[in-house]
């Protein structure tokens, strides 16, 4: 029987390690000469004061959804994937390619078919290491942090190669004008007031909602969602009722790739309309701190999204108006990982001492 | 190519193989008591960070390099806390500890020394200066081992020679002595070094600690000998480097150091592309060999080339009761 009741599990650790990180990050912006409350209230203001703001908190949130989607559906099955940066570099790669050289009437045909270049690119690039963690057992964490670092060299040689648009920079043109998404902008303008004037927010966002409830029903309610769970739990007693490892790992693998690639229709096709380097800016990695936080949970997901969001937004307006710089957020993010993930244990004995303590108490 | 150039790549190569040598014999000491170390990037980073700092504000190197290895013992003790102590995930935790580092040497430099996140250029004393061997000067003109003497084996920081002796003292201590033969043993059998009444914690918890000197005498390297200051994000990589090149030795000392140096001397090619260019005759993308440390240990880790077997108990946290 579990010590602690479900409700403390999902929501009472979670929420007392954000506390600590938040503690901490305090602490920090205290350190540094800074007033936490003053950088709080900027923060909340710069990211959830106006339409604009949260046009970018959206903005940024789609592609954290997408990046810890990628991280939970592995977490469902044991696996580790910390290739999402790569992933989403090479589905970089592919909506550029179907954007590029595909001439397409309409935004809608150009977001599905994008979807599905990111998608397939970035299950492609996950599915070498998934490959050689299925068969030869090579670690798919050492794998998948190496292929990051071919990712970007792939990249780096296209975008000075094949696919540089003239001019200096190491970019794409700019994509055709049939392809750019309709922003947030666009799609709630009335008239005189316009809302999210000038935010990067784009229809990408649903397709990242309607992702959270796909993943949802795919891991609960579907038998290969069963399958994979199983295996996460026992990979023996998975082996027993008949399910192959190879097959789980590879199809786990595969979807996490593509949902980590698909995370390029948003800052590739939706905000830059070209592929520049570096486009994911570290939003494979993020994946990790969001689906840590979400519990692997696509709703969980969803929220961790949102507050991650939140941060980057709010970190950009307190670099821009305080002292504060910008890699502010990267510790705040490294806190939340190290407390809800490494050092869950840390807050997790003691509540279970405290909910046994409150039932022998009852009883 | 002529010998003069051969000579200076491989100068190179010895320069840029330390930082690599003295992260992988790091990661080798955690891994080898069966704690995954994947934070050597971040450790380094923050030794390089704080080596620079204290430099600079001191005027005194070795301040610089305690500091330095103090920054990364921190983050190990972290790591430790996190994967002996609590049982959490040791990947995890050294994905936080390098993120960790990433943004406080930023936030820390850029609220200390306001110059964008670096800190400020060092000079003199606060930086470890090449030391001349006994004889170089006079040998010089030895033919063939003169120039080898002169160029390629004098003339390095102290922390080089230092890197190069850890390879044998870390064969010594792990093959050679007790102490190293019970941190084997927990790395593959934990169990086995409980039932012996000799405490997993402890050793592991010493394992984690001298991976945290290693690391911080690395970074210090960085920041205060093969560069003069620490600039955001300088370690570039190379604990991750290090540990393909952990992998690519399979565990082992020697190994570690030939590795290193292999992967050092891609990097010093990197920098000179004219050279290669001239000797094989076609360009060469710079691209290319700096990924292919990567790529080699893909290869190697795919067991098409040798298998790369790893400790068997690393990255399981020891459960004592049963």
């Amino acid at each position: 029987m579990d010590v602690m009741p479900k409700w403390a599990d999902v929501i009472l650790i979670p929420l007392i390690s954000i506390l600590l990180a938040a503690i901490l990050s305090a602490l920090v912006i205290l350190a540094i000469g800074e007033n936490p409350w003053e950088a709080l209230k900027l923060m909340v203001d710069g990211a959830l004061g106006s339409t604009y703001g949260w046009g970018y908190t959206l903005y940024y949130a789609t592609n954290f959804i997408f990046t810890g989607l990628a991280v939970s559906i592995a977490f469902h099955a044991r696996l580790f994937n910390i290739g999402g940066e790569g992933q989403a570099l090479i589905g970089g790669l592919g909506v550029a390619i179907i954007c590029l050289y595909i001439p397409w009437p309409h935004w809608s045909l150009a977001l599905l078919g994008a979807s599905i270049g990111a998608a397939i690119f970035g299950a492609a690039w996950a599915a070498i290491p998934a490959f050689l963690q299925a068969k030869r057992g090579s670690h798919i964490v050492i794998t998948t942090i190496m292929f990051n670092f071919i990712a970007a060299a792939v990249l780096n040689y296209f975008l000075i190669g094949a696919l540089k648009a003239p001019g200096m920079e190491p970019a794409t043109p700019k994509f055709p004008e049939a392809t750019h998404l309709p922003s947030f902008q666009d799609m709630f303008n009335f008239g005189e007031t316009t809302f999210f004037r000038g935010a990067p927010a784009n229809v990408t966002f649903f397709v990242a909602l309607a992702a959270c409830v796909a993943l949802w029903a795919l891991i609960w309610k579907t038998r290969l969602g069963y399958e994979i769970r199983s295996f996460g739990h026992s990979e023996s007693a998975a082996k027993y009722a008949g399910i192959s490892p190879t097959k789980i790992i590879m199809v786990t693998m595969l979807i996490s790739g593509a949902l980590a690639g698909m995370m390029a229709i948003n800052n590739v096709q939706g905000e830059a309309e070209r592929l520049v380097l570096n486009a994911v800016e570290g939003a494979g990695f993020i994946g990790i701190a969001v689906a840590l936080m979400g519990r692997s949970h696509p709703f969980g997901v969803l929220l961790a999204a949102l507050l991650f969001g939140f941060l980057y937004q709010g970190g950009a307006e307190l670099a821009l108006w305080t002292s504060i710089p910008r890699e502010l957020i990267i510790v705040i993010q490294a806190l939340v990982i190290l407390f809800t993930g490494a050092l869950d244990n840390m807050v997790r004995m003691p509540l279970e001492r405290l909910f046994l303590a409150m039932r022998r108490a009852k009883t | 190519m002529d010998f003069a150039t051969l000579l200076q790549m491989l100068d190179a190569t010895l320069r840029l193989a330390t930082p690599l040598l003295l992260a992988c014999l790091a990661g080798l000491f955690s891994e080898r008591a069966g704690i995954f170390d994947i934070g050597l990037e971040g450790k380094m980073l923050a030794a390089a960070f704080l080596s620079a700092a204290i430099a600079a504000v001191s005027g005194s190197v070795w301040l610089g390099l305690l500091a330095g290895i103090g920054a990364s013992m921190l983050l190990s003790l972290i790591h430790g806390l996190a994967s002996i102590t609590f049982r959490g995930n040791q990947l995890i935790s050294g994905v936080a500890i390098n993120f960790l580092a990433a943004g406080l040497t930023v936030v820390i430099a850029q609220s200390w020394f306001s110059q964008g996140g670096r800190t400020p250029q060092l000079t003199g004393d606060a930086r470890f200066n090449p030391i001349e061997l006994p004889f170089a000067e006079a040998l010089q003109n030895v033919p063939i081992l003169g120039p080898i003497y002169y160029e390629l084996i004098s003339g390095h920081t102290i922390l080089v020679y230092v890197a190069l002796a850890m390879v044998p003292l870390t064969w010594w201590i792990l093959f050679r002595t007790r102490f190293g033969l019970r941190l084997r043993a927990v790395g593959e059998n934990p169990a086995a070094v409980d039932t012996a009444g000799i405490s997993v914690v402890w050793l592991r918890f010493a394992a984690v600690g001298i991976c945290g000197i290693l690391c911080g005498i690395a970074g210090a390297y960085l920041a205060t000998a093969l560069q003069a200051g620490f600039v955001k994000d300088m370690s570039a990589g190379r604990g991750f480097i290090a540990l393909a090149a952990l992998i690519f030795a399979k565990w082992r000392p020697w190994y570690a150091l030939y590795a290193c140096l292999l992967f050092g001397f891609l990097q010093a090619m990197s920098l000179r592309s004219d050279v290669i260019e001239n000797v094989i005759g076609f360009q060469v993308n710079g691209q290319f060999l700096d990924v292919l440390p990567y790529i080699l240990t893909v290869v190697i880790l795919a067991g098409f080339v040798g298998k790369a077997i790893p400790p068997r108990a690393g990255g399981e946290p020891y459960v004592k009761e049963r």
